[in-house]
């Protein structure tokens, strides 16, 4: 009985909670280990490109089948069920309450429910594998009429539950979304005004209302997907009056968005961990929100860049080159910022440090290569190119993998309690940007001498079976493995810290924001006592201040330090 | 820059690579200042013993300009960036120079085939050439090419060209290419068409006019004898 009732606790506490930060554990845990089979897939279809024909250890033989189906649910899984659950369900349930200083979210059962359905989405979608004819090898735009009919992708039940994951991952985080965006706009602690918002906080915000306005055009558009698939409709055939470009626009409309949603958490997380590591205050921090909400904006009318030799009218590229290349003013500008915080630092090294540091630098790479393909005129010929996948990884990894483990590593001690070890935290910092870049800058050039996308093999290709280019592919594979070998370095530090790091305390980064005030970890409802907010969150180094920080919620007479600082 | 790893092979090759190289200065040479000045920084502002760190905010004008004038310097690149692409587009794929012949491109799951114009020079007659795999073009001669597909997506690319067109199932979709160098090179598929995406290679055989001519001559030839044959 009592067993039985130990039980029914556990499942209460873990799988069943509404507090937001099991349900942002619950979404990080998902995600890392959604992003560890998305690793795997790498790997596997990586071997083969680098090692044609080849048995791949742990897998065997990659035929082009499975190889389209490797590509396709690597690219899914690493952008809907890594990037998104952690960064935006993770981090913003995790962090919304506790840094806007109240005890939940205010729809804490739709909350559950939210990663209910995103548990769903993710089991449906490793479903998908083991059905006859095997999972979806369409790509993850999945383009009709390749993803419409059964003839054409011979995967009759492998693309529609690929596509009932996805629209079920949609429906799951506009739920959350909705619940991110109520919450900030009404339960922020007395006295915390618009502009003492952190940065992270305001960037989740955006996100999710981005996320939210772009999305229902495509939940609309999978839904006639799906019809065409399994009733035979023919919203994208030609034949019967329909097109297949409109699933492209209505793809993009959401899909280029997708890329700020994610790219948005990512830089706040690091905007914030600069700034308490370099005990700055965020320079401009105005213009930081302004960026975002240009880029929010800019982000709808920038879509059909990827589709400017898909057989839209010609006309129509010279406007979409305008808005896209124009979206990198904001962005610049969010980096200039964060470039421009450093300046007159006191700079600490740490691991999550570092992990930020390393986003600016990455980042810039993938930002500066995204001209070349926003810019009409070059992209005729760098369009499904190896070029793209390398620039869109320069984006993504910085954003999804490196801006993560910046969040993970610098709000560990708070998730947890324990301080992660710093030692194996920076061996898996090196050992996991060295290769990151080993694998990427040969694809640029791979890409650059004509390697098209999503090719099994290139031996029937006279121009681009040679020598010099294989050795290239076969570099970016052994960087592949190199990388996913050192993330056993994290988890093996992420686990052993959890059970035996030192102890954390409340605040052990002398960080200014709410969450640090609470204990670590918080208990259910996060703090004894609800705060209220004196000042903005970055003021780091103030003038006339003995210590180099300065709570949001201590009280401005309160100049004498805190009795438990003071113990540390 | 491309022209380093790929030969460029067409009237229009050219345009999109010196585009490319434009954009590789111009935000080559803004990406180099700004890994500068943020490594010199990390460098520069590390931890000092006793140093605490300066109060900016940022907020006022005198400190404000040290973004808005990068900000501004990104503008003006764009715009040059923007002009300069648009005009490459305008080129290669908003007009149409006048046709010395034309070719119809068809792809399918999972092949190419082409049709030629046969000795009377005109597409859609009776001694068209029909070939699978290869397509056979006469250097310096400007071509229209109808591309359409007989079932998903595909990309018509040759990367020498620097020429990429999707195909799309029920459109025909017009383009052109005036080849500038004579050898035979890779035709792609650059858009996926499912599993055999991989196996659907082509090549293009440029030719000078006395070789295209031969070629045009013996495939009649060919075509005669198979027609007379049964």
């Amino acid at each position: 009985m009592s067993h039985a009732h130990h039980q029914e606790g556990w499942v209460k506490k873990y799988l069943w909670s509404t507090d937001h930060k099991i349900i942002g554990f619950q979404y990080l845990f998902t995600g890392m280990a959604m992003a560890l089979l998305g690793g795997f897939f790498a790997y596997a279809f990586r071997m083969q490109l680098g090692f044609p024909g080849k048995s791949v250890p742990g897998y065997g033989l990659v035929s082009p089948n499975e190889y389209n189906a490797l590509v396709t649910n690597h690219g899914t899984i690493m952008i809907f069920w890594f990037a998104m659950p952690v960064l935006i369900a993770a981090f913003g349930n995790f962090l919304i309450p506790l840094m806007i200083g109240c005890d939940d979210m205010v729809f804490p059962r739709l909350n559950r429910l939210s990663y209910q359905i995103f548990l769903l989405s993710a089991l449906i979608l490793i479903a998908s594998f083991f059905v006859p004819g095997g999972a979806f090898g369409g790509a993850w735009t999945a383009y009709p009429p390749l993803s419409a009919k059964h003839q054409y992708s011979l995967t009759p039940a492998g693309a529609t539950l690929w596509l009932l994951a996805v629209a079920l991952e949609f429906v799951a985080f506009l739920m959350g979304g909705i619940n991110f965006v109520t919450t900030v706009m009404n339960s922020r602690a007395p006295g915390m005004k618009w502009h003492q918002i952190p940065v992270v906080i305001w960037m989740i915000v955006v996100a999710s209302i981005v996320f939210m306005a772009s999305v229902g055009p495509l939940v609309a558009g999978a839904v006639m997907l799906l019809f065409d698939q399994q009733f035979g409709t023919g919203f994208y055939d030609p034949v019967r009056g329909g097109d297949p470009i409109l699933w492209q626009h209505l793809f993009w409309f959401f899909g280029h968005p997708e890329v700020y949603v994610v790219l948005l958490p990512a830089i706040g997380i690091v905007i914030d961990v600069i700034a308490v590591f370099a005990r700055k205050k965020v320079f401009a921090y105005k213009t930081v929100l302004y960026t975002a909400f240009a880029t929010g904006i800019l982000s709808f009318f920038v879509w059909a860049h990827h589709q400017f030799v898909a057989g839209i009218d010609p006309r129509m590229a010279n406007v979409f080159t305008a808005t896209t290349v124009l979206i990198s003013v904001p962005i610049a500008e969010m980096i200039f910022v964060t470039i421009a915080t450093l300046y007159g630092g006191s700079i600490r090294l740490t691991t999550p440090m570092l992990w930020a540091l390393a986003f600016v630098a990455e980042f810039l790479i993938g930002g500066v290569t995204g001209i070349y393909l926003g810019s009409s005129g070059s992209d005729i010929y760098f369009h499904d190119t190896y070029f793209v996948l390398a620039h869109f990884h320069y984006t993504f990894v910085p954003i999804a993998v490196i801006g993560s483990f910046a969040g993970v590593t610098y709000w560990f001690p708070k998730m947890f309690g324990k301080m992660l070890d710093e030692k194996l935290g920076k061996l898996h910092f090196w050992a996991t940007i060295i290769p990151f870049n080993f694998i990427f800058i040969p694809l640029f050039i791979t890409g650059a001498a004509g390697d098209h996308r999503r090719i099994h093999d290139y031996s029937r290709f006279p121009d681009l079976a040679r020598a010099d280019l294989q050795n290239l592919r076969a570099i970016a594979t052994v960087a592949t493995v190199c990388m996913l070998v050192a993330q056993v370095i994290f988890f093996f530090n992420f686990f052993k810290s959890m059970k035996s790091g030192k102890r954390a305390g409340n605040n052990p980064w002398n960080a200014n924001t709410l969450e640090w005030s609470a204990a670590s970890p918080p208990p259910h409802g996060n703090f004894e006592v609800l705060p209220t907010v004196y000042r903005g969150p970055y003021e780091y180094s103030a003038p006339g201040r003995e210590s180099d920080f300065w709570p949001q919620d201590e009280p401005p007479d309160g100049e004498a330090e805190p009795a438990q600082e003071a113990a540390e | 820059m491309i022209e380093w790893l790929v030969p460029q092979a067409s009237s229009y090759a050219a345009s999109i690579d010196n585009l490319i190289t434009l954009i590789t200065v111009l935000v080559g040479f803004w990406f180099l200042v700004a890994q500068g000045v943020f490594f010199y920084f990390i460098f520069k502002y590390r931890e000092k013993p006793g140093q605490k760190a300066q109060y900016i905010t940022g907020e006022k004008k005198e400190e404000k300009k040290w973004i808005s004038r990068p900000h501004n310097a990104v503008l003006v690149c764009d715009i040059v960036v923007i002009a300069m692409a648009i005009k490459v587009w305008v080129e290669v794929k908003q007009t149409m120079p006048p046709a010395d012949a034309k070719v119809n491109v068809i792809s399918q799951q999972w092949a190419w085939s082409f049709e030629h114009p046969g000795p009377d020079g005109k597409l859609g007659t009776e001694d068209d050439i029909r070939t699978g795999d290869e397509l056979h073009v006469e250097v310096g001669k400007t071509y229209h090419f109808n591309l359409v597909s007989r079932d998903v997506l595909h990309s018509f690319s040759i990367p020498v060209f620097r020429l990429k067109q999707d195909a799309v199932p029920g459109r025909i979709i017009q383009g052109w290419f005036k080849p500038t160098k004579t050898g035979s090179f890779d035709i792609q598929c650059a858009e996926i068409c499912g599993v055999g995406h991989g196996l659907m290679p082509g090549r293009i055989i440029i030719e000078s006019p006395a070789a295209h001519a031969a070629w045009v001559a013996e495939q009649s030839q060919k075509k005669l004898a198979s027609a007379k044959a049964p």
